[in-house]
């Protein structure tokens, strides 16, 4: 399948300070990539440079086959692009809004009206058409900026953060229209809510400090998650340094003294070992079990063992 | 050329959606209604004494001139205020990134805020000019010279809107960029104040001042000078704006 998006080594400097650090991806259709970062970590400038607001210091974007920094007019006009901040004009109505995106976009002047109320209906914004968006409330905003973004039904959507502002019952909405949309499009989100990447993306993307720490499937994640650490309980305190010295245990988080977690790596599970270590001890084990891991604990996990 | 007109219609529509345009509208018409009725009283006070005199100002001289010359001043403390939310206010609202990440081009986008601006202004000019064209309705007037007022008010109106566009491009507030804006045009407008006094006259400041061409034009003597000062103005403060928001991608 063809790459809707091709980012190869991708930086941006502000000054001496680096926002994004050499940053390589690809987004094919029928995905929905999460983006996922803390605060400060590039998401945004990342994804403003994917939509042209934002000249990369180096690298190259390719957005179907276009080149953004060459042909950005072309490069632009498979694009969606719902920024942080919804750009909203508030002294508009919807419906103007609309109009008046459609007509940025170039959609052609008969099918205008046609788009206008199928993305009112799938956003719900079909009973605020004619009212002002500054009187809206914020989540009706929100749909509003969506529906700017999807309005000339581009192949490649990409949204900042899009739930900031609804309420869980329009968040499981915009959930479920994201899936939808990811069937014949490109999407790329960013959020800070774990669980909405794990509803509704195919793949998921760790970005911190400027740079890509991880990316993959959202089976693999999965995978990974379901085993990749240990809760113990011993009756006796256990010597973490001894533990950390098995192969393949990478990290020892003690709770209380007598109850650790140990994260270890997948490809060498070192459950075993530390079983025998611990009853070779003494510390006599009394609780050994595999803990079902968020993804808020390998987005922890992988953030700050980066910060280390 | 469709990209411009879409958003220069959107920005003369948007215009008129606060009550800015129609205030500029309504107290410009009145001050500049005032200070015609004065002019006409003026005339009808000197008019015995004129008819006696061989080749005396008449009515296009001692009416109409004065009142685009007015018009050209006020216009001169308007224009900051109207241009200054042009680019400046997109970007506090963050609706810059709606033009940005939209497949047009940056030059689509200044011009198409430019021409929307200048919409209303031109709109202005208009109403201003049916002022004096009321005069026919009971005197004569000079065509030729009311055609010649009216292209250098037009003129002087696209050179402020030029400048308060760029001001807005650079400037990180509304407030600023209309400072700035009126700054650099009471400047230029009074550049050649100097010039009066002889042992200190300079060419160069003779020929950058606004009001000297503008009055140039007004007299009826219309030369490619003047009119090339005006457009190459213009041009210039608009391609300033293209590159300052071709600027905005690189650095932040």
């Amino acid at each position: 399948m063809a790459n809707l998006i091709t980012v190869e080594h991708l930086s941006r400097y502000y000054g001496k300070h680096c926002a994004v650090n050499d940053v390589t991806f690809t987004l094919a259709q029928g995905e929905i990539l999460g983006f996922l970062g803390p605060n400060g970590a590039g998401k945004t400038t990342t994804m403003q440079m994917l939509c042209g607001n934002l000249a990369p210091s180096s690298g190259q974007i390719k957005i179907n086959g276009f080149d953004l920094q060459d042909q950005p007019k072309l490069a632009k006009r498979s694009l969606g692009y719902l920024p942080d901040t919804p750009p909203l004009y508030k002294d508009l109505s919807v419906q103007e809004f609309l109009h008046y995106c459609a007509q940025l976009h170039g959609v052609a002047k008969n099918s205008i009206a046609g788009a206008i109320n199928n993305v009112q209906e799938r956003c719900g914004l079909t009973g605020v058409s004619h009212r002002l968006i500054a009187n809206l409330s914020k989540g009706y905003q929100q749909r509003v900026g969506i529906a700017q973004a999807i309005l000339h039904n581009p192949d490649v959507i990409i949204l900042d953060e899009p739930t900031v502002g609804l309420d869980p019952l329009q968040i499981r909405e915009i959930g479920a229209l994201i899936r939808e949309l990811g069937q014949d499009h490109g999407v790329i989100l960013s959020t800070h809510r774990l669980s909405e990447v794990q509803e509704s993306c195919t793949h998921v993307q760790i970005i911190n400090q400027g740079q890509l720490i991880l990316k993959e499937s959202i089976e693999d994640l999965n995978l990974r998650m379901n085993t990749g650490s240990l809760q113990i309980t011993t009756r006796l305190p256990p010597d973490t340094a001894v533990l950390l010295a098995i192969p393949g245990v990478s990290a020892i988080e003690t709770l209380t003294g007598n109850q650790i977690i140990i994260r270890h790596s997948m490809t060498d599970d070192p459950t075993r070992r530390i079983a025998e270590t611990i009853i070779a001890a003494g510390w006599e084990l009394q609780e050994l079990a595999p803990v079902k891991k968020s993804m808020e604990d390998i987005f922890i996990a992988l953030t700050r063992s980066n910060d280390l | 050329m469709s990209m411009i007109l879409t958003i220069a219609s959107r920005e003369f529509k948007s215009l008129f959606l606060s009550p800015l345009a129609w205030t500029v509208l309504a107290v410009l018409q009145y001050i500049l209604a005032y200070l015609f009725l004065t002019q006409v009283e003026t005339f009808t006070l000197l008019q015995p004494k004129l008819a006696a005199i061989e080749g005396a100002p008449g009515l296009t001289d001692i009416v109409v001139t004065p009142l685009y010359g007015n018009a050209g001043l006020i216009l001169l403390l308007v224009t900051p205020l109207l241009t200054m939310r042009l680019i400046c206010e997109e970007r506090r609202n963050k609706t810059l990134s709606l033009l940005l990440s939209a497949p047009i081009s940056n030059v689509d986008i200044i011009l198409g805020k430019y021409f929307g601006l200048l919409g209303l202004l031109l709109l202005a000019v208009l109403l201003i000019t049916l002022m004096p064209l009321s005069l026919l309705a009971g005197g004569e007037l000079d065509v030729g010279k009311v055609a010649a007022n009216l292209l250098a008010l037009v003129l002087l109106v696209t050179a402020f809107t030029a400048t308060g566009l760029f001001m807005s491009t650079i400037a990180g507030h509304p407030t600023v960029a209309a400072m700035g804006t009126f700054g650099i045009l009471l400047l230029l407008w009074i550049l050649d104040w100097t010039s009066g006094m002889q042992d200190q006259r300079s060419e160069l400041l003779v020929y950058l001042s606004i009001l000297r061409h503008f009055q140039n034009i007004q007299s009826g003597l219309i030369s490619t000078v003047d009119i090339g000062y005006f457009l190459l103005f213009t041009a210039t403060f608009i391609l300033l704006s293209i590159r300052s928001l071709d600027n905005e991608r690189l650095q932040k």
